[in-house]
């Protein structure tokens, strides 16, 4: 976190200051484990088998925060008598068809509270013309679709609050985590017993009543072929500790840019709407009844969909969306699967995708394996890249390392390429959103040089162009862009007004004021929201993301400074900051809690924070049968984006690879998986192309696990760093790291050359031999690894080979993310130029015995 | 005021500016404490730096010294981080290092030592971020011949590059090796504690920058409280190998206007160990020098007196 987040460090160095405990864990000693109580190295990619022990630690030792797992998460729900565990079926949980590689969730579902519930559930079936159970929100491509909330299930289900049924979610978590013990956290991660130990009493020992334990991370666990389950295990062991919902606990996702969190709430994937509404599916949503009625009127919040999908479509088309037309529901686009990223590079590659707009991303350095998407650039008509620098990605056609081998030829290159200036974040005014959900405001404080111009406008302009060109057609297929509803003001340049995008964004009742919060929201027509959980953030026509009142003018939580979605609650679920009854689980940790005589006896949540939970709802209060929507939740179901009010421990659906997580290893790994005989994620998401040969696992060509990292001098793909002389002299060459271990078995002489290899591609840099990286000790062998800061391409003051060419493409099935980690081999001295290093590569790939007719398998379990 | 007064050149100045030649309502002498136990390493103070006072880039160049490729102070490096891994036996709290030690990359070779202690906290990566001392006796100051080194009212010491005529006596009169010639330029630079900013009641670039309050900014005095304080509080907590350094106005430059707080022997982060302002003996070489010439005059005199014999 010091090295890629040091400006949001310095909260763990106050932390640190008031007397927390560090502990970081990470393949490499960083900066951050410089200033830590502990530093515990790991080997990368095997988090689930650390964390996990960490769960069956807290389980089989009665550690659990009792009486809240009881009353706020499904540990009672008794789950349906077919489901199978890895326990049962080594590996694989029930409902895998090997087939497809997806699962069907169907046996993971709680059991209803009665036969009652079952009827109704299949007469609503019927009544839409499906068979029972159909419903695809667990299918890939809808699970980030849950970014506000799980997914919705049938029924809240019958619960043994003894926890003793063995069916119960407590005894399947218990039996399922067994297996993760001290002893295999030391032979898959490399991790001692003793410091297991350390700090797995200093985890349970600083949670409870009286204290709370956050954790952080960022793409070391997102970025795997099971990142999601890394992160569902971390919510786990957080759940089984109390630490949801409540001060001082959570878990943050550092996010890699300054907006990334605000670029999935109002999104750039495919998958997902503005608050995380479902794109709609060609194959099931032909109607706004449809679209709507998976979530429609379940438990909670989430229940009010059709509010928020209407006042959508009314903010995109106006006056133009009534209740005749769907509200213009048959304007939105539709996906016939998936769409993701690295799916449209190889389209690109294979001719069905002919234009791409690149904006502020530099994916021929930044993506992983580089050479697929060039290969895919090389294969458009046309490309748009807008950057602040002339970036990799807008001159490939000329530099890049194929050009070198002779694998492209710029003569044949089609692609008509657009560079375009782009406005930096000084040079135009807006919003970021962080890790916290916080909209942060900044003015602009120069304009633009050149012909540079802020995304905003650029895309208006694009837009309106295009409007103009098509005015006066009555072609159907025009509407959608003619009847947008666009008409913002602009300045003296042309460059729209964001606040007037903001409040748009905000919401606006049928007097065209600002809305306050997203309780208004009606599903009539009568108001317009372009993003439904950042209503509020305009509420009285003012910006209130621009507020900046320090925190010594106001209390701790500093609810005035920025706003938090949704409805400036700085802390999500702070139900659950109280007991059951309302009153705090302790004085040190009092954050929300129940003052029943508040109102004139009519009781209502009070706190620094605005409480995360219907204000006057009382703890003893149990939705009548039938309840719908926020009427369903009762007084002591603290998550209330979820359907049964519950914290999930066990997902009986949405998540793509499983209802608990289970540790797989990386797609190329030297290591054979000790847990299971499944060896890798059997749900995880292959790219079949032939430039993306996956290493076989365990083989002696490809020794050496290897993980790229960010430094703190650099950004991200270089594009804004490797092209500034006072970044650039900081970290002035791509390098590697090694453990001296691992220099001495390959001869490799500190800042000398090496060669990094995998069956993709061979790159160089110098090395730094440091004690820095461990050898890892795994039962009786080490296993060494190699780090590589990818910020590296061909353009700009410093300049060197690309580290992510060496990554494959194995996705996570959840949202088809790469895994960064894989083998390699290293050698010293520079890589050959020009054809030979195509032969080079490809001599590696005939040694390792790479299946080129099945290049994508890697040869572990097929 | 003389020049050859003893007490301006060595020893204890509590009034660093008044007895510059400022009035006695000159501001309070303003200073940097930087507390490397709080340091990430993030550089910010580097990059702040050369932003506000446009500073020319120190060239390219990979080290191999960990993480440090600006590698010293000089001209062009005004705030520069210091990293430095200690490992192994190393990494335990120093007792008598009389020389930068840490081990060689390669001294582990076999990786047993590590590999089966990992995370055992016997790897220490200490960064630093350093900076001119601007001492209560500055040699450079001392030595300058045209003037172009002052003392401010702040009690820093500024370099004047239109007035620096690059004859370069500061640069072996600094006993901390900060001040240097811009090769290209001829003449010498180091920090002026952004005398620019002090002047309109801001932040010297560095300590605004810096995210965790590694670098602190205020007035000496107490700035010195604030560190006495801090050092407690490790102490209290174990770290033993806590220490301030430059903090002492007894010592051999009279105390440091920016000091620090370090948590191994100066030496391990390049750091002189004793530092002595070297005009420390000009007071007395001035003496010697005036004696001896009494004596040869007086030699020559009696020489004379008896050649009339």
């Amino acid at each position: 976190m010091a090295e890629a987040h040091p400006v949001g460090f310095q909260w763990v160095m106050e932390a640190k200051r008031r007397g927390a405990t560090i502990i970081h864990v990470d393949p490499r000693f960083t900066r951050t484990s410089a200033v830590s109580d502990v530093h515990v190295p790991i080997r990368a990619g095997s988090d689930i088998a650390w964390l996990g022990a960490l769960v069956n630690y807290v389980l089989s030792n009665d550690l659990d925060f009792r009486e809240y797992v009881v009353a706020y998460t499904n540990a009672a729900n008794i789950i349906e008598g077919r489901f199978q565990d890895t326990e049962d079926l080594d590996g694989l949980f029930s409902g895998f068809d090997p087939e497809t590689g997806h699962y069907d969730p169907t046996s993971w579902a709680y059991q209803p509270d009665s036969a009652q519930q079952v009827e109704d559930d299949a007469e609503r079936d019927r009544a839409y013309g499906d068979t029972p159970g159909s419903q695809e929100s667990h299918q890939s491509a809808r699970s980030e679709s849950h970014g506000s909330g799980g997914a919705p299930v049938r029924w809240k289900g019958r619960r043994d609050e003894t926890l003793q049924d063995p069916s119960c979610v407590f005894q399947i978590l218990k039996r399922h985590f067994a297996r993760y013990t001290p002893e295999m956290v030391q032979e898959v991660c490399g991790i001692g017993p003793e410091q297991f130990q350390r700090v797995a009493e200093a985890l349970t020992r600083n949670s409870g009543r009286d204290r709370t334990t956050a954790f952080c991370y960022a793409v070391g666990w997102t970025h795997h072929s099971t990142g999601a389950q890394m992160i569902r295990t971390a919510s786990i062991l957080q759940l089984l500790l109390g630490n949801i919902g409540r001060p001082g606990g959570g878990i943050m996702a550092l996010r890699g840019h300054a907006s990334i969190q605000g670029s999935t709430d109002i999104p750039t994937l495919f998958n997902i709407l503005p608050g995380y509404l479902p794109m709609p599916t060609a194959s099931q949503h032909q109607s706004l009844d449809e679209w709507v009625r998976d979530d429609e009127g379940k438990a909670g919040f989430w229940g009010n969909v059709r509010s928020y999908a209407v006042s959508l479509l009314k903010s995109y088309w106006g006056d133009a969306a009534t209740p005749e037309n769907d509200f213009c529901f048959d304007y939105l686009p539709r996906i016939t699967g998936d769409h993701s990223t690295y799916t449209t590079v190889k389209s690109m590659i294979e001719g069905s995708c002919k234009g791409y707009f690149v904006v502020g991303e530099n994916p021929t350095v930044g993506s992983s394996n580089g050479k697929m998407q060039r290969l895919g650039l090389a294969n458009l008509d046309w490309l748009v890249v807008r950057d602040l620098q002339m970036i990799e990605t807008a001159t490939f056609w000329k530099d890049s390392p194929e050009i070198e081998t002779g694998e492209l030829v710029t003569e044949e290159i089609g692609t008509e390429v657009f560079f375009l200036p782009a406005a930096t974040h000084v040079e135009k005014s807006g919003s970021f959103t962080q890790t916290q959900r916080m909209l942060q405001w900044r003015d602009k404080a120069v304009d633009p040089p050149g012909d540079a111009r802020s995304e905003l406008q650029f895309y208006y302009d694009l837009g309106q162009r295009i409007r103009r060109k098509l005015a006066g057609s009555t072609d159907e297929m025009d509407r959608p862009l003619l009847d947008l509803a666009w008409d913002y003001p602009t300045d003296d340049e042309g460059d729209p007004e964001g606040e007037a995008v903001l409040k748009e964004i905000n919401g606006t009742g049928p007097d065209g004021a600002a809305l306050a919060s997203y309780t208004e929201l009606k599903d009539d027509g009568s108001t317009a929201c372009g993003c439904w959980i950042y209503c509020g953030v305009y509420a009285d026509e003012v910006n209130l993301a621009r507020r900046r009142k320090p925190h010594w003018d106001q209390d701790w939580v500093a609810s005035e400074w920025g706003w938090v979605w949704p409805a400036n609650r700085r802390q999500l679920y702070n139900r659950a900051s109280a007991a059951p009854d309302g009153s705090p689980w302790s004085e040190r940790k009092a954050y929300i809690q129940w003052d029943a005589d508040a109102d004139d006896g009519k009781g209502k949540w009070v706190g620094p924070d605005v409480p995360d939970f219907i204000a006057d709802r009382a703890p003893d209060y149990v939705p009548p049968e039938g309840a719908k929507g926020p009427d369903a939740i009762g007084g002591q179901d603290p998550f209330i984006m979820q359907t049964d009010g519950k914290g999930w421990l066990f997902a009986p659906l949405g998540v793509a690879d499983g209802p608990m997580p289970a540790h797989y290893e990386p797609p190329e790994s030297p290591v054979r998986n000790p847990l299971y005989g499944q060896q890798n994620n059997p749900s995880r998401r292959k790219v079949d192309h032939p430039a993306n040969p996956i290493n076989p696992s365990f083989s002696e060509i490809f020794p050496y696990v290897f993980t790229t990292y960010r430094l703190t001098e650099h950004h991200t793909a270089g594009g804004m760093s490797r092209t500034l002389p006072y970044l650039t002299e900081l970290q002035p060459e791509p390098f590697c790291e090694v453990s001296p271990r691992l220099a001495a078995e390959r001869g490799l002489t500190h800042g000398d050359w090496v060669t990094i290899v995998t069956a993709r591609a061979a790159i160089e840099a110098k090395v730094l031999v440091t004690d820095r990286m461990r050898s890892l000790r795994l039962g009786d062998r080490f296993v060494e690894q190699v780090g590589l800061p990818y910020h590296w391409g061909g353009n700009g003051l410093t300049t060197g080979d690309s580290p992510n060419d060496l990554v494959n493409l194995t996705l996570d099935p959840n949202v088809y993310i790469q895994d960064k980690v894989g083998t390699c081999d290293i050698r010293p001295g520079r890589r050959p130029r020009g054809p030979e290093l195509t032969a080079y590569v490809e001599a590696y790939r005939r040694r390792a015995g790479v299946d080129m007719a099945h290049p994508e398998d890697g040869g572990a379990d097929g | 005021m003389s020049i050859f007064s003893e007490r301006s050149l060595w020893g204890r100045l509590d009034d660093v500016q008044h007895d510059a030649g400022y009035d006695e309502d000159h501001p309070p002498r303003m200073g940097f404490f930087t507390d490397t136990s709080v340091c990430i390493g993030c550089k910010a103070c580097e990059v702040a730096c050369k932003e506000w006072n446009d500073v020319p880039d120190d060239g390219y160049l990979l080290t191999g010294m960990s993480y440090d490729n600006t590698q010293a102070l000089g001209a062009s490096t005004w705030r520069h981080v210091a990293f430095v891994e200690k490992s192994g036996a190393g990494a335990a709290p120093a007792v008598d290092l009389g020389m930068p030690s840490f081990d060689l990359p390669g001294a582990h070779p076999h990786g047993e030592d590590q590999a089966t202690e990992s995370g055992d906290g016997a790897l220490r990566w200490l960064m630093s971020s350093d900076v001119c001392k601007h001492c209560t006796h500055a040699g450079c100051l001392d030595v300058c011949p045209t003037g172009a080194l002052f003392r401010t009212e702040f009690g820093t010491v500024v370099v004047q590059p239109d007035v620096c005529n690059g004859c370069g006596y500061c640069v072996s009169a600094c006993p901390y090796g900060v001040i240097d010639l811009r090769k290209d330029d001829g003449r010498a630079f180091k920090c002026t504690l952004c005398y620019d900013r002090l002047k309109e009641g801001q932040t010297p670039a560095c300590a605004q920058a810096c995210p965790t309050e590694s670098i602190q900014f205020g007035e000496l005095s107490e700035l010195r409280e604030r560190a006495d304080r801090r050092l407690e509080e490790l102490h209290e907590k174990g770290v033993d190998v806590a220490r301030l350094y430059g903090r002492d106005p007894e010592d051999g430059v009279g105390g440091d206007g920016a000091f620090f707080l370090l948590l191994d022997e100066p030496e391990v982060y390049g750091l002189p160990p004793d530092p002595v302002v070297p005009t420390r003996d000009i007071g007395s070489v001035w003496k010697h020098v005036g004696i001896a010439a009494a004596t040869l005059f007086g030699v020559g005199v009696a020489s004379f007196v008896g050649r009339r014999k």
